[in-house]
């Protein structure tokens, strides 16, 4: 604990400054008798990309979850662009989700449809978004020629490789023009070299869109490359807290063990 | 040996009631969202197309066996006690007060509630359900509601397709071995069908689509275990909606007899 004071109260004053689009606060999530978020507490500011990295079973994708809605924390805080996510109904719950883009650990792409109505799909309840002349072509293919994949507008999910499903996957999160960026492990199960074309994507689409970005990963080198700043998690609790270069060179045990 | 292990028995009898009541609130929430705009009508009709295409030639081949079979098996006996010419009118009956609602509802069953089951399952463990969700869409009112209304529209429309099968698979029988005409055998059938018979059928037809719909999607939807729970949740979404299918057509039968002596 001592590590993540130390290294935190270094970035506290230039932070300060920015504005932060994503807030949470003593978050507190269990399942029955296992605790997995233990007052785990985060700010993502504006423009920056933020990695959170944790073992395997840390809390970091039911973090994520529950920053999207997608699970109820126990207790604690969630604001997102200052909106207070606990107290929002459904209707304020989805309005607000189009300014939060998703990437899924595993595209999560729907296989009955093909790439054109995955992309589509979002963009169905969010019509006042783009106003009355809204253009669904070209917003699809404005998106899809993001992840360079504008030729694969009529093939199906199946008929995708996985690091094309992955580029898709992204295409649909970004087409609503989101202000944040969630990665749910983003190059898991694909080869060294799909990631690295998927890190370099989303560096350039963080660059187009100027979105914000929490990114959950436990590959080092996605973690070297996108990140700003870090978070380690572990036992439900932010451990350390610093940039890439900083949490490398500490001398704890425990964080060291996340990049050897 | 003890073969009674209580606490085990106490156990199984909570979870039943337990899965009753979240089936139950399920349903509920069926009825708080399926009225309620915006209504997915693209998705419905794709369902509705869906469950019929899925179930059609099964419903019409197995229609058409059992119309034979069961005109086969009867004549005989029939003849025997010199009552052929009540055979058109028995076997109208049957089929459509009995027969064919709950042998086609078993079909779509194992056809439809299956595979609502399976595509559901697949789309929960693959988190498609979580991306609908966090795209701003309801998933509930698009995958459950449009496939429940799809399968309480779409089977008695089955059930009629089934019953016209059986019922010309049972004249070709008579054509062929008494020399029945077409319109003798169907004089008799109609002749003695009551509005009073089609009407029980129709009625307890939608309530088996319900079941079958309801049943497929919360088994789906509530899906866990990875690949290993698709296949339980198709499983145990046949099991569980047959065994409904009969409990409501005890039900549909007590109902309807009270009605007949009224």
């Amino acid at each position: 604990m001592k590590t993540e004071q130390h290294i935190a109260s270094n970035h506290t004053s230039e932070r300060q400054r920015s504005e932060g689009v994503l807030e949470i606060k003593n978050l507190r999530k269990s399942f029955g008798e296992n605790k997995v978020l233990n007052g785990f507490s985060m700010n993502l500011y504006q423009g920056e990309n933020l990695v959170v990295m944790g073992r395997s079973g840390s809390g970091k994708s039911v973090m994520i979850k529950c920053v999207v809605g997608l699970m109820q924390p126990d207790s604690g805080s969630i604001k997102i662009l200052g909106n207070e996510l606990t107290n929002l109904d459904r209707t304020a719950l989805d309005k607000l989700r189009a300014e939060v883009g998703f990437l899924f650990q595993g595209s999560a792409l729907y296989d009955s449809m093909t790439v054109r109505e995955n992309l589509e799909f979002p963009l169905r309840r969010h019509t006042d978004r783009f106003g009355a002349d809204m253009d669904t072509e070209a917003l699809i293919v404005e998106a899809l020629e993001s992840v360079n994949l504008a030729h694969t507008l009529d093939l199906l999910p199946n008929e995708l490789s996985g690091g094309m499903q992955r580029r898709v996957a992204l295409a649909r999160a970004l087409i609503l023009k989101p202000r944040i960026m969630l990665y749910d492990e983003p190059t898991s199960g694909l080869d060294p070299i799909t990631s690295k074309e998927i890190i370099k994507l989303m560096q350039a689409v963080q660059e187009k869109y100027q979105t914000s970005s929490l990114i959950i990963t436990h590959d080092v080198d996605c973690a070297r490359v996108i990140s700003n700043r870090m978070i380690l998690l572990v036992d439900g609790l932010n451990y350390a807290e610093g940039t890439f270069a900083e949490l490398s060179r500490s001398a704890d045990p425990k964080v060291q063990a996340f990049f050897k | 040996m003890n073969m009674l292990n209580f606490p085990d028995i106490k156990d199984r009898v909570r979870s039943f009631f337990e899965e009753v009541g979240k089936l139950s609130r399920f349903a509920g929430r069926f009825f708080r969202e399926g009225f309620r705009r915006p209504f997915e009508w693209n998705e419905f009709l794709k369902q509705c197309y869906n469950v019929g295409n899925r179930s059609l030639t099964l419903v019409i081949l197995t229609g058409f066996i059992i119309g034979m079979v069961f005109t086969i098996q009867s004549r005989p006996t029939l003849i025997e006690f010199g009552a052929e010419s009540w055979l058109p009118s028995m076997v109208g009956l049957t089929i459509v007060r009995e027969v064919g609602p709950v042998l086609i509802a078993l079909i779509c069953a194992g056809r439809v509630g299956s595979g609502i089951g399976a595509e559901l399952g697949s789309m929960r463990v693959t988190e498609q359900i979580d991306a609908m969700e966090v795209s701003g869409t309801n998933p509930f009112k698009f995958l459950v509601v449009t496939r429940i209304f799809a399968c309480v529209f779409m089977l008695p429309l089955l059930v009629l397709i089934g019953d016209a099968f059986a019922l010309y698979g049972s004249y070709l029988v008579e054509n062929i071995k008494g020399d029945v005409s077409y319109q003798l055998f169907f004089n008799n059938v109609f002749g003695n069908l009551a509005f009073g018979d089609l009407m029980p059928a129709t009625i307890k037809s939608f309530f088996f689509g319900f079941a079958i719909g309801l049943v497929g999607c919360y088994k789906g939807y509530h899906c866990t275990k990875g690949t290993v729970g698709v296949g339980v949740a198709a499983n145990t979404a046949v099991v569980v909606s047959s065994l409904l299918v009969f409990i409501i057509d005890f039900m549909a039968v007590i109902v309807a007899d009270i009605f007949y002596e009224l």
